[in-house]
C-alpha cells in the first residue's frame, strides 16, 4: 500500500494544477535577471521553446531550479520553497510552448508541394535534400504555423540573425550577395547559394552591408492556391 | 661573513615585492606588479619593442589551457621570473612566464551550496606583497599564499557568501594593508571596502557603502512601503579593484548599483553612496569624500569602473585627478583632492539623461525609468563599458575604453528581500545582435572629446592595453586579439585566438623580450616577436 502510494506520488506531475501567473511573478523577480522578462534570454539562454535540453521532464525542471546546473551560470534557487520552484517551472513550460494553432491542411499533400517546388534544393529533411537553408527536420518543435507560412509567403519578414543576407563589394571582383555565416570584427565568412563557403578580410573589401530585410529564398506567395500553402505549412508544421 | 649582511640578504628574500617596488612600478618596467599594471590604474605599459612598424610579426609564444573549464577572467601578475594567474573559480596557479609551464597550483574547495547572484563564477587576479600572493574567493575569504610554494600562510572570512557576498576581484595591495571589495549587488548586501594587514590577516579597518543610521548619507535610503530599513539590503558591491594615491595615502574605489535594482520605489532617496566613486584614508578607511555618477539608479549601472589617477591642466590649470568612463555612458574627471566635479561627457550612445548640471548631477530624461511594459533606453544594464579596463597613456594624455554600444528595454518587477536570494526588481530584454555593435574610443583625458574609435562587431568584454611602443591592444567576443595603432585607431594585427576575450591584457619581459599576454575562453596565450 505504501509502495502503492510512493510509486502514485512519484508518476505524479510535480506542475498538476498550478498556476503560470503565479510562477511569473517569482520568475521576473528572480530569473529574469539572466533570463530575460517572458524568458526570452538575455545573458542566460533563451526559455522560449518546447524542449530543454538540460530539463527534459516536469521534475527535471524543478530540480534544475532548486539545485542550478554545475559549471555554469545558473545558481540552484536553495532559497525558494519546494513550490515556489514548481510554480517557477510552470511559468517555464508556459512561456516554451509553441503557439498551438489548428492545422487545417493536409500534409501528405504538403509533402507532394515541398518536394515539387524543389524545396530540397535548399533544406534538409531527415538526411535529404541541400544544406543552404535552415535545416527543416524538426522545424514543427520550433517555429509554429502562423510562423512557417510567412516564413513562405514573406520569407525576408522576419529572418534570423544566423542567416542574414549581406552584399560585400571586393575591390576587383564587384559585388556578391550570399548567407552569412559568421562575422567578426576583422573577418566575414559567407555561404552561397551553390553552398560554397568563402571567406574574406575586411580590410580586403570596400563595403559590407547587412540586409536583414532581403533574403536568400524566393517568396512562393504568388506560385501558391491557398489551400496548397495550407498544405505544405501542415506538412512542415508535423516534422517533430 | 658579516651577520648584518646575512640579515639583510635573508630580508631582501623575505620581501621580493616591497610596497616601495609597486609604488614605483615605472621603475619595474619588466614586470606587471599590481591589478592594473601600477597603483594609479593606468593599464599602460612602458615597454617599447613592440611598435606600429613590427607588430605584424607578433605571434603566440605559448598557451596555457587551466584544469577546470569555466569562463576566464584573470589579468596576470608577473614578478621577477614568475607569472600568477588565476583562473575560474578560485585557482591560483604560478607559470614559468619564459615556456608556460606550471610551477604550482593552489584550488580552493568550494562550498557546494555555494551560489553567485547575478554573475558567473569567475576571478580576476591576484595582489602580490612581499612574499605573499593575495587572492580573495567566491566563498568570501581572503587567503594568502607563499609566494614560493603556493602554501596557504593564512585565510580568512570576509563575510558570509550565504547572504549572497562573494569576492572575484584582485585583491590590492596599498601600504601597509590588502584591499577587498565584495560582489552580491543583485542580491541586497550592504556593500564595503575592507583592509587587511598582509602579515596576518587581522581586518583594519571597514567601510560600509551603504552608511547606518545616524551617518551622514542614510537619510537618502527612505523607508520602503512595509516600513523596511531600504539601506540594510541596499546593495552598493565593490566588485572591481580600485586604485591608489601612495602620495597622500588615499584609495579610490568604485561602488555598484543599489538594491532591489530596477523598481526605485523600494527605496526613495539617492541611495548613497551606491553607484559612487569613494575617497579613503588608506589607514583609516574613513571617507575623505564621495562623487555620486547616477542618484537613485534604476538602471544597474555600477560605478565599479576603473578609477584613474592623473596629473593634467583642465581648463589652464593643473590638477590631480581621478577620471572614470561610467557604465552610465559618461566619462567623468573630478578632482582627487577634493572630488569637485570638472568635466562631464557622453563617450557614447545615451538616452537617459539630457545633460549634467554644473555639479555634474545628471539631468534625468522623464520616462527612462523602467516600466513594466519596458522601457528602451541606452546604454543597456551593461552599460557603455563594465568592469572591464581602459587604459591611459600620460605621454599623450589619451584615454583608450572598450565601448558597448547597446541598448535594452528595461522592466520593473515586484521585489522582496530574502536573505541569499536575488533581489532585482525586475530586469532587461537587450536589443538583437546585429543592432549593436562595439568600439574602442579614444578620448582626450581633459575633456572626453572622442580622438577616434576603431568599430567592433559586437559589445566587448576585453579591456585594453596601451604601450609606449605605441599601440593599443584589445579583444572580442569573437576571439580577436588585437593591435591598433595608438595614434590612429588603424588595426594593425589580429589574431583569432578561438574563444570569446573577457580579460585584460598585460605585457611584461622574458630575457629582455617584450610579450603580451590575454586570457581568452579556455586559454591564457603569450605573444611575443
Amino acid at each position: 500500500m505504501i509502495t502503492l502510494l510512493v510509486l502514485t506520488l512519484l508518476a505524479q506531475d510535480p506542475l498538476e494544477g498550478l498556476s503560470p501567473a503565479e510562477g511569473k511573478r517569482l520568475f521576473d523577480g528572480q530569473c529574469a535577471v539572466c533570463h530575460g522578462i517572458g524568458g526570452g534570454g538575455s545573458t542566460g539562454p533563451s526559455l522560449q521553446r518546447p524542449t530543454l535540453p538540460r530539463a527534459a521532464t516536469n521534475t527535471d525542471l524543478v530540480k534544475v531550479i532548486q539545485e542550478g546546473i554545475p559549471n555554469t551560470q545558473m545558481p540552484g534557487a536553495w532559497q525558494m520553497t519546494e513550490r515556489e520552484a514548481r510554480l517557477v517551472a510552470t511559468y517555464v513550460r508556459s512561456v516554451g510552448k509553441v503557439e498551438q494553432a489548428a492545422i487545417i491542411g493536409d500534409p501528405a499533400n504538403g509533402q507532394d508541394i515541398y518536394s515539387k517546388l524543389g524545396c530540397a534544393n535548399c533544406h534538409i529533411v531527415s538526411g535529404a535534400g541541400r544544406g543552404f537553408g535552415p535545416e527543416l527536420t524538426a522545424i514543427g518543435l520550433r517555429r509554429a504555423p502562423s510562423h512557417l507560412k510567412q516564413s513562405i509567403t514573406d520569407p525576408a519578414a522576419e529572418i534570423p540573425g544566423e542567416y542574414m543576407t549581406v552584399r560585400l563589394t571586393t575591390k576587383d571582383k564587384g559585388a556578391i550577395k550570399a548567407m552569412r555565416v559568421n562575422e567578426d570584427s576583422f573577418t566575414i565568412q559567407t555561404k552561397d547559394g551553390a553552398g560554397r563557403y568563402q571567406s574574406f578580410n575586411k580590410q580586403d573589401l570596400t563595403k559590407v552591408e547587412h540586409l536583414p530585410k532581403e533574403s536568400l529564398m524566393p517568396s512562393y506567395k504568388t506560385r501558391l492556391q491557398p489551400a496548397q500553402l495550407d498544405d505544405l505549412v501542415a506538412y512542415l508544421a508535423g516534422l517533430k | 661573513m658579516k651577520l648584518s649582511a646575512i640579515l639583510l640578504f635573508c630580508a631582501a628574500l623575505s620581501a621580493q615585492v616591497p610596497f616601495t617596488r609597486i609604488a614605483n612600478s615605472e621603475l619595474d618596467k619588466g614586470n606587471w606588479l599590481t591589478y592594473s599594471g601600477n597603483l594609479e590604474a593606468h593599464r599602460h605599459s612602458p615597454l617599447k619593442e613592440i611598435t606600429p612598424a613590427n607588430v605584424a610579426n607578433l605571434k603566440p609564444i605559448w598557451i596555457y589551457q587551466p584544469a577546470i573549464a569555466g569562463r576566464f577572467e584573470t589579468s596576470p601578475v608577473v614578478v621577477d621570473g614568475i607569472m600568477y594567474i588565476t583562473e575560474p573559480p578560485t585557482v591560483v596557479v604560478a607559470l614559468d612566464p619564459k615556456t608556460g609551464r606550471k610551477l604550482w597550483r593552489y584550488e580552493r574547495q568550494l562550498p557546494a551550496d555555494l551560489q553567485t547572484i547575478g554573475f558567473g563564477r569567475v576571478n580576476r587576479g591576484v595582489a602580490v606583497l612581499d612574499d605573499m600572493v593575495y587572492v580573495a574567493t567566491l566563498d568570501a575569504h581572503l587567503v594568502a599564499l607563499d609566494s614560493k610554494s603556493g602554501a596557504v600562510r593564512w585565510d580568512i572570512p570576509v563575510a558570509d557568501y550565504k547572504l549572497g557576498y562573494c569576492l572575484t576581484a584582485a585583491p590590492l595591495a596599498i601600504k601597509g594593508a590588502i584591499l577587498t571589495g565584495t560582489a552580491g549587488g543583485e542580491a541586497g548586501i550592504r556593500g564595503f571596502v575592507d583592509a587587511y594587514d598582509p602579515k596576518t590577516g587581522q581586518q583594519l579597518w571597514r567601510f560600509y557603502t551603504i552608511p547606518a543610521p545616524g551617518e551622514p548619507g542614510n537619510d537618502s535610503w527612505a523607508k520602503d512601503a512595509k516600513g523596511n530599513e531600504t539601506w540594510k539590503t541596499g546593495g552598493g558591491s565593490t566588485w572591481v579593484t580600485g586604485s591608489y594615491d601612495a602620495k597622500s595615502n588615499t584609495v579610490y574605489w568604485g561602488v555598484g548599483n543599489p538594491g532591489p535594482d530596477w523598481n526605485g520605489d523600494f527605496r526613495q532617496g539617492d541611495n548613497l553612496y551606491t553607484c559612487s566613486l569613494v575617497a579613503l584614508n588608506g589607514s583609516t578607511g574613513k571617507l575623505k569624500w564621495h562623487f555620486q555618477f547616477t542618484p537613485h539608479d534604476t538602471h544597474d549601472w555600477d560605478a565599479t569602473e576603473i578609477p584613474v589617477l592623473a596629473d593634467m591642466t583642465i581648463r589652464g590649470k593643473p590638477r590631480k585627478v581621478v577620471v572614470m568612463a561610467n557604465r552610465n555612458a559618461f566619462y567623468y574627471v573630478l578632482d582627487r583632492d577634493s572630488g569637485e566635479f570638472l568635466v562631464g561627457t557622453p563617450y557614447a550612445k545615451q538616452t537617459w539623461a539630457k545633460g549634467l548640471d554644473d555639479k555634474g548631477r545628471p539631468e534625468v530624461i522623464p520616462g527612462s525609468e523602467p516600466s513594466v511594459e519596458g522601457t528602451l533606453v541606452w546604454p543597456s544594464l551593461q552599460g557603455a563599458t563594465n568592469w572591464f579596463s581602459p587604459s591611459y597613456d600620460q605621454a599623450n594624455g589619451m584615454f583608450y575604453v572598450a565601448t558597448r554600444e547597446m541598448g535594452s528595454y528595461y522592466y520593473k518587477g515586484e521585489a522582496e528581500y530574502k536573505p541569499g536570494t536575488f533581489f532585482a526588481g525586475g530586469g532587461e530584454r537587450a536589443l538583437k545582435p546585429d543592432d549593436n555593435y562595439g568600439a574602442i574610443r579614444a578620448l582626450d583625458s581633459t575633456t572626453g572629446k572622442r580622438k577616434w574609435e576603431f568599430r567592433l562587431q559586437s559589445p566587448p568584454w576585453a579591456g585594453v592595453l596601451s604601450t609606449a611602443g605605441g599601440l593599443v591592444f584589445g579583444g572580442t567576443n569573437e576571439g580577436n586579439f588585437f593591435a591598433l595603432d595608438a595614434k590612429s585607431g588603424a588595426p594593425l594585427w589580429n589574431f583569432q585566438t578561438g574563444g570569446d576575450i573577457a580579460a585584460n591584457p598585460v605585457s611584461f619581459l622574458v630575457d629582455g623580450k617584450q610579450r603580451v599576454a590575454i586570457a581568452a575562453h579556455g586559454a591564457l596565450l603569450v605573444f611575443g616577436l
